[in-house]
């Protein structure tokens, strides 16, 4: 299903390790290679931030003022609607840890983008080959589960730990200049969202949520009832490959702002805050986005006037929206809002549903 | 073990051309041969077995007998290792014209804390009808129905982690019946329902049959199963029975089967 469309198939060409020369010299040249491809992405992006200017100069807000602010906000706004989303699926699965996993993989492509960059000096996007090898990872994890028949935490913190003891070796093989680069990516950074950068994030955004939207009833019934799932003709396992590498494309999303460390916690933590006060699937898929895109929002205030790390706030932000959320929840059950039992009717025999 | 007189009653099952139901006749279900086993040793084995459209058919056994196994493997869940298990005539395992299959499983407690209402749960028996689209009104009406024939309407907008065991497998009934189906698999489905809505539930799946549904009942509790099956199979690891349900309460079948407790079961009976 995923093979994206160009942006990434084009990628793995890139990517791939036996790289011949004439593409090289033809990369050299620019920044990105992907720029023609990118082009109305571009445009897009500089729609956006005349309209945050524009708002900016309106309100007054001093954040407002600079281009990479204004990337970072839309990156910040795509991530709070597609973690959730994507995580919403996971966390009632019990498979919170596998963002995690991927997020670690992903450090791994990151190494191997800026590895081929510093021998090969192409001008890759890391964030590219980040997602080649966290898809690649991620499909890894499921079909090892689908022989294992079970999704089980040691291969996953062995996963993990690969994908992040990969990273570090690659990294100090060719430590000449590179090491400067890693915090970027460990811990994220809003302001080195560069165009290039946001353009990926919108066109894994727009898979993402393109994706869940085609084919949320499959994944909903996948998530609460496997079995019956199969029963009903749905080829669970496709839609399983499907969703771990739709984590994937968010873990290396989210990465730009949130980091390696920190990404899981957006998929994770405003899904179980809306767990506390939802009562539909449905309202909990709405919450968990409304949560996110407000921790997401107060962490960038936050932490461009404190002058703190971003991806930290946001997640302290969403962590302490969740303790509200539990409070909330306890609160509403404290005072009984289910407790008007409405009368159980009786079976009806007679009616037949035909 | 009496291969013989299995295959005898079966024969004489098929003789007498149980198809009361209609004319249609189609086969629903085929086992033939199967042997299957987690490990070397079997679980199932030799399993020969034939439903035809329209019966009301229940499988009986121990615990520990292979009645869940055997239902997975007729639903194309888990693969012979040896034989053949056909559903609507197709193989099994490739079987994906899932909206002729309704299946009530025994553990009602798929994902435990998820936030979903009744209706969400009862909408998702429509999911093989519409596939990638939207439900209809029309959908939306088979929903509701479906609510209505379980009792649960007033429950439609409950959060299902809220519900008692009962009320939670009447909404997976309930999820069944929306899928509108062919052939009604039920892996004792009474579990944990309350036993006044235990009796309505059975009369509500002899409505079905009569109204030409095939119903595959896999139970342990043999006094429902007395009282409503057209068919009994009684299973442990072999079929040891498999007939009309008078020929089975007259048979030894069931103390060959359950052992002991089978004894003790049937001298309560």
């Amino acid at each position: 299903m995923t093979p994206p469309t160009g942006a990434v198939g084009a990628v793995a060409a890139v990517a791939d390790p036996p790289i011949a020369s004439p593409p090289v010299a033809l990369l050299q040249s620019g920044g990105s290679a992907l720029d023609p491809v990118l082009a109305p992405i571009y445009f897009l992006l500089e729609l956006w931030s005349l309209l945050m200017g524009a708002l900016g100069d309106a309100t007054g807000l001093g954040l407002l003022q600079y281009g990479f602010m204004h990337r970072a906000i839309l990156v910040g706004l795509c991530i709070g609607v597609m973690a959730p989303l994507i995580g919403t699926f996971l966390v009632h699965r019990q498979l919170a840890l596998i963002g995690d996993a991927l997020a670690h993989t992903a450090f791994a492509g990151v190494a191997v983008g800026l590895f081929l960059n510093g021998v090969l000096s192409l001008g890759v996007s890391p964030y590219l080959t980040a997602v080649v090898v966290a898809v690649l990872a991620a499909l890894l994890i499921e079909v090892i589960s689908e022989v294992t028949d079970a999704y089980n935490d040691v291969s996953m913190a062995i996963v993990l730990s690969t994908g992040f003891a990969l990273g570090t070796v690659l990294i100090s093989l060719n430590a000449g200049g590179l090491a400067v680069g890693i915090n970027q990516y460990l811990f994220g950074n809003l302001s080195t969202v560069s165009a290039e950068n946001a353009a990926i994030l919108l066109v894994l955004f727009a898979i993402i949520v393109a994706t869940v939207g085609l084919t949320r009833n499959q994944l909903l019934y996948v998530t609460f009832d496997e079995t019956a799932a199969e029963v009903s003709g749905i080829p669970v396992n496709w839609y399983n490959r499907v969703m771990v590498m739709l984590t994937a494309l968010v873990v290396v999303g989210a990465m730009q702002i949130m980091g390696v460390i920190l990404v899981a916690a957006m998929l994770v933590v405003p899904v179980a805050g809306a767990t506390q006060v939802s009562r539909s699937f449905t309202e909990s898929l709405l919450v968990s986005v409304v949560l996110a895109e407000l921790a997401v929002l107060l962490g960038i205030g936050f932490s461009y006037y404190g002058e703190a790390t971003a991806g930290g706030v946001i997640v302290l932000v969403a962590v302490a929206i969740y303790v509200v959320a539990v409070a909330v929840g306890k609160l509403r059950e404290a005072r009984g809002d289910d407790d008007d039992a409405p009368e159980l009717g009786g079976i009806d025999a007679d009616d037949g549903v035909a | 073990m009496s291969r013989t007189e299995v295959d005898s009653v079966a024969a004489e099952r098929n003789g007498q051309g149980i198809s009361d139901a209609d004319g249609e006749g189609d086969t629903v279900i085929e086992v033939s041969d199967v042997t299957f086993g987690y490990t070397a040793a079997p679980v199932v084995e030799d399993i020969d077995l034939t439903i035809e459209a329209g019966e009301y058919v229940a499988v009986v056994g121990p615990n520990g007998s292979g009645k869940s196994t055997l239902m997975k493997l007729m639903l194309g869940l888990l693969r012979p290792d040896e034989g053949e298990a056909r559903l609507f005539g197709e193989p099994a395992h490739s079987f994906d014209d899932g909206e002729r299959v309704g299946y009530v499983s025994q553990h009602a407690s798929a994902a435990k804390e998820m936030p979903i209402t009744v209706r969400e749960v009862v909408k998702m028996g429509r999911f093989a009808h519409v596939g990638f689209g939207l439900l209809s009104a029309d959908d939306w009406a088979v929903v509701d129905e479906a609510l209505a024939t379980v009792g649960m309407a007033e429950f439609a907008d409950r959060r299902i982690t809220k519900l008692s065991g009962g009320q939670r497998q009447r909404a997976f009934i309930a999820r069944a019946l929306a899928g509108e189906a062919d052939l009604l698999v039920l892996d004792e489905p009474t579990v944990g329902v309350d036993a006044e809505s235990v009796e309505a539930f059975y009369d509500l799946l002899e409505a079905l049959n009569d109204d030409g549904i095939t119903v595959l009942l896999i139970e342990h509790d043999l006094g429902a199963v007395v009282d409503h099956a057209d068919r009994v199979v009684c299973l442990n690891r072999e079929v040891y029975f498999d007939g009309p349900t008078d020929e089975f309460v007259g048979s030894d079948a069931l103390a060959r089967a359950f052992g002991a407790a089978g004894g003790i079961l049937g001298g309560a009976r």
